[in-house]
């Protein structure tokens, strides 16, 4: 090729290019009607896909029976889907952020794409209220006045279900995971109450997310020979652990826990091989909080399903963002006044009326319940007002 | 580690290494004979997998049979699919290199997932376990073995003996055997009368097969989810890559030696199993760089 | 012969200066796209040393990219505000320090086996970082605080960032261009063209394809440490296999064997990423964008073999047919 002709085609290329991507990407436009712009980062494929629909439900449950508005700003969804992939979670929410400029955003379900939005939200100030994911970190070191959480931490249910376990006289048990971030904290905060209890985990076992070949380590449970295990898995792997214990033969010989997760949304699939576990959760059926009643109702005749523990995090994740607008009227800019708002009020929740405590992050009573048919029946209280220790939060 | 549980991990990583042999024979034929590089192969896993889930209500109402007619279907229309992929796809990828044939092949990938996700959608599902074979079988004091499990390594063996069946024994045996990568030697081939194109194609068809049943008698135990497809591939190229690329002989060694580390790595040593398989590949091609068995 | 700049020359500063002006018309996500971009031009030349100067096909480069930034956030978890002064050239020097050992291993296989072994190798960081305590797992780290260079220099604001980044890209462009013109960078070529002859030289090959493997690492790692900068949160997906296959589609995608084509790739990988997830082009449809990508790259490798920086050339020779073909010869060109 001659090097000194010059190549009007080439050129015109790199303008073509360069045109393209200018066109590609929408410059800031400037803040228009007094919609509220509310970015729903959540995941409609992978393992947690139904968590994702049952938290989009329940927070948009809430906002039509306040007819579509909050503090007079009329509501408009932008939605994102995380597939529960931390690696793809900062241009996710930096699209929600920087290309769509909502105004609050609520997400997600998967604890490590949370982290990264954490991260973000701490770093933009952009409002975030995190509808389920359980990361200690989002109401410990991530902590920020800007962030709130409708949920749990990974930490809470462990810890009630272990507390539960020792007083029951169980002396051993293995733990069995995902290894990431939930499932983790989850067999920390686990630990935490059992060996408070006098009891002693044996071994921890786990696996990577989101896989479900469990085959090798029922075995090693089996060999391990425990007085109990203790899990936590959510959504299909949920399903399919409850599933392979029970065609494993442990069922019958070491009794199964977990943190609710394990069997909240997942009982129809799941069938009999999981009547009778006991699990710990801020949620269950059949409760007699009179906010409850109301709520099931309104939600079956929306949406024809019962809800679960999501369904109720999503439909407070909208109390809250109410709460707060009514303090500031509407103007988010107000941070502080919101974030104060918040900290002093009493939800009204389905679970029970709950305060966030000073990081942010629901102090609540935990439930015992168990698998009665197609229900997660409460028996009990596992942990009554139980407030996570909020490590590395300098708030 | 009991004598019993020890057992039960063999029997483990027997059938996830016969499974991964299913899955990787057809790469290796695929590879080793029309000298293509398919990282779609995952796929076809994938695709036969997702066919377990999505037939068995069509079956039961047209036919009203059980998994087996399910598994008979899907192997049916995994052999169309691969007769149609090879002609209107692969036969095109023969005479270029590598390199292409891995972007085009992992183009292949992306389309596969996307179809796959406008036909059936993004959920996880299960299989339900036949009753003929739901069966437990009591194996020491606490556990049980499913016998569905058993039921896999038996057709993963029936099947390596009937491909080792298939190429010592037979005609077509012969002529894949002939056919073998290489232009002169696929020329030399032709010019004895045998019909090369058709010959790769009926093997192309033969491996998607495979590896599609592999999928279809795996997922009542692997679930059926979007990634399955990935997580098995490059398994099954270390598998192909170890046991010396177009040996059936390798890939079998070589899956039974992956399951056994795999499975074993993630009871006794859980923080670095995932990294094991990639050293033991490393170390034997280190010692031998063209795979254990030669082609054939 | 009159002097004047090459057109391969005023294309790439004609490209450099859009990108040099870009942010003065562009909003927030704009520049932050802009320069995620740049980070992979940056990762796609690293990749263009091996392919398309050496002729060695990598598909574990991006192990390299994620030891970088590994590398970033784990040793600049003790200090606050850490100096790019030596945050930048350890990062480097990590990379390229695994790329010495993968290189020193690899290079005794061949073909695809070569292929099937870099990956391997690319497994197995990521399996460390993905399983270990090392790496905090799978859903990754952060970085707590942003580098800065010297005292005005400070990375933590996105228009300083995207400077920064337009320099190091242009930084590695010139050095690439540069050593490919030099004696290591013809004996590359050498080696890509027909390496059984260069040993038949006397040529002793292995030495110079390690040094080219390992610059390569280290170039990957410089594009990992801007990527640990920008997001300040890594994880292991950045090791994976198909990350590696995507910075491969990069490169062919603009056109093996130019240096301009890593660029091009870049930007029109990133790009089409972007149209076939655009909402307002597909509506509902944009979640299957893989779709549309998957064919594109099919299509691309299948009709444009050259990559498109070569469309021009392909275009000419449409026009004006077979003979100014047989005039071309197959030489290097950066």
């Amino acid at each position: 090729m001659n090097l000194l002709r010059p190549n009007a085609p080439a050129t015109a290329f790199a303008a073509a290019m360069a045109a393209l991507a200018i066109a590609a990407t929408p410059a800031a436009f400037a803040q228009s009607a007094p919609k509220l712009k509310v970015g729903l980062m959540l995941p409609a494929t992978g393992t947690f896909a139904a968590l994702g629909t049952a938290i989009e439900n329940g927070f948009k449950l809430y906002v039509s029976e306040q007819g579509g508005k909050l503090s007079g700003r009329e509501i408009e969804f932008v939605k994102v889907d995380d597939e529960s992939e931390p690696s793809k979670a900062t241009d996710n929410i930096n699209k929600l952020i920087k290309r769509d400029n909502v105004d609050v955003v609520i997400g997600s379900v998967h604890s490590g794409v949370a982290m990264a939005m954490a991260k973000v939200a701490k770093d933009t100030g952009t409002l975030l209220i995190v509808p389920n994911a359980g990361a200690d970190a989002v109401t410990g070191a991530m902590c920020a006045p800007n962030i709130f959480r409708s949920s749990f931490s990974n930490w809470q249910p462990g810890y009630a279900m272990g507390e539960v376990m020792a007083k029951k006289g169980i002396k051993t048990a293995v733990s069995i995971t995902w290894k990431y971030a939930a499932g983790d904290e989850s067999v920390k905060g686990f630990k935490d109450g059992f060996e408070k209890g006098g009891g002693k985990v044996v071994k921890e076992l786990s696996l990577p997310f989101p896989g479900v070949e469990f085959q090798a380590l029922l075995t090693e449970i089996a060999a391990t020979k425990p007085d109990a295990v203790y899990t936590f898995f959510a959504g299909g792997g949920a399903v399919k652990f409850v599933k392979d214990y029970a065609a494993a033969g442990l069922k019958k010989t070491i009794p199964l826990y977990g943190a609710g997760f394990l069997t909240d949304g997942t009982l129809e699939a799941q069938g009999a091989d999981a009547d009778g576990i006991l699990t710990a959760l801020h949620y269950g059926d059949s409760l007699t909080v009179p906010r409850d009643a109301s709520f099931r109702l309104s939600y079956a005749k929306t949406y024809k399903l019962q809800p679960d523990v999501y369904a109720v995090q999503g439909y407070d994740a909208a109390q809250m963002l109410a709460v707060g607008l009514a303090a500031v009227k509407g103007d988010l800019s107000k941070k502080a006044e919101f974030a104060a708002a918040v900290e002093k009020t009493k939800i009204d929740s389905p679970r029970g009326p709950f305060m966030v405590s000073k990081a942010h992050n629901p102090v609540q009573d935990f439930y015992l319940r168990q698998v009665v048919g197609k229900e997660n029946k409460v028996i009990g209280i596992a942990s009554k007002a139980l407030a996570d220790p909020s490590r590395g939060c300098k708030a | 580690m009991g004598l019993a549980t020890f057992l039960i991990q063999c029997l483990n990583s027997l059938q996830y290494g016969l499974l991964l042999f299913l899955v990787a024979s057809g790469l290796t034929l695929i590879f080793g004979i029309m000298g293509v590089i398919n990282l779609a192969h995952g796929s076809f896993y994938m695709i036969g997998a997702y066919m377990a889930f999505a037939l068995s209500p069509i079956v039961a109402s047209t036919f009203g049979g059980s998994f087996f007619t399910v598994l008979t279907v899907g192997l049916v229309l995994a052999v169309l699919l691969g007769y149609v992929l090879e002609w209107a796809f692969y036969s095109y990828l023969y005479e270029r290199e590598h390199l292409q044939q891995v972007l085009m092949t992992y183009g292949l990938i992306l389309v596969f997932e996307e179809l796959r996700s406008l036909l059936v959608g993004d959920d996880v599902h299960g299989v339900k376990v036949p009753d003929l074979l739901a069966g437990l079988l009591p194996l020491g004091e606490l556990m049980t073995y499913p016998v569905y499990r058993l039921f896999i390594s038996a057709v993963c063996i029936a099947l390596a003996l009937g491909m080792l069946f298939v190429f010592t024994r037979t005609r077509l045996g012969m002529m894949i055997r002939a056919g073998s990568t290489g232009t002169a030697q696929r020329e030399m081939v032709q010019s004895l009368g045998i019909d090369i194109k058709f010959l790769y194609r009926v093997v192309f068809a033969a491996g998607v097969a495979i590896a599609a049943l592999a999928g279809m008698v795996a997922a009542p135990v692997s679930s059926v989810y979007p990634g399955m497809g990935s997580s098995v591939l490059i398994i099954c190229f270390v598998v192909v890559v170890i046991g010396g690329i177009g040996s059936i002989r390798g890939a079998l060694v070589a899956a039974l030696l992956i399951g056994f580390v795999d499975t074993f790595g993630k009871v006794l040593m859980p923080q670095v199993a995932g990294v094991l398989v990639y050293v033991l590949m490393a170390l034997i091609l280190l010692w031998k760089p063209d795979g254990l068995f030669k082609a054939g | 012969m009159k002097l004047t700049l090459s057109s391969k020359a005023i294309f790439v500063l004609a490209a450099f200066g859009v990108l040099a002006a870009y942010p003065l018309f562009a909003g927030k996500f704009g520049i932050d796209l802009v320069n995620k971009i740049m980070v992979f031009a940056v990762f796609a030349l690293s990749l263009e040393l091996l392919v398309g100067g050496t002729g060695l096909v990598c598909f574990g480069q991006a192990a390299f990219f994620g030891i970088g930034a590994y590398a970033t956030v784990l040793l600049s978890a003790q200090a606050d505000a850490p100096s790019v002064g030596w945050l930048l050239p350890a990062a480097t020097g990590a990379a390229a320090l695994y790329a010495l050992g993968v290189g020193a291993l690899s290079l005794r296989t061949k073909g695809v086996y070569f292929i099937m072994v870099t990956l391997a190798f690319a497994q197995m960081a990521y399996y460390v970082v993905h399983d270990t305590p090392l790496g905090g797992g799978t859903d990754g780290i952060y970085l707590t605080a942003k580098p800065v260079l010297g005292a005005f220099i400070d990375l933590n604001k996105p228009l300083v960032l995207y400077a920064f980044t337009l320099a190091t890209l242009a930084a590695v462009f010139v050095f690439l261009a540069v050593l490919s013109r030099s004696r290591f960078g013809r004996a590359l070529a050498g080696i890509r063209v027909n390496e059984q002859r260069m040993r038949a030289t006397g040529f002793s090959t292995y030495p110079y394809k390690l040094a080219a493997f390992t610059v390569s690492g280290g170039i990957a790692g410089i594009a990992g440490f801007l990527f640990a900068v920008k997001d300040g949160f890594v994880n292991p997906e950045l090791m994976s296999w198909h990350f590696s296959g995507s910075v491969l589609i990069m490169i062919i995608l603009g056109g093996i064997g130019h240096l301009r084509g890593a660029l091009v790739g870049a930007f029109a990988f990133a790009l089409l990423q972007e149209l076939f997830q655009s909402e307002a082009l597909f509506g509902s449809f944009a979640k299957h964008w893989q779709l549309g990508l998957g064919l594109a790259i099919i299509a691309s490798v299948a009709l444009l073999p050259r990559g498109l920086v070569g469309l021009p050339a392909q275009w000419k020779e449409r026009l004006v047919g077979r003979a100014s073909r047989r005039a071309e010869t197959a030489e290097v060109n950066p």
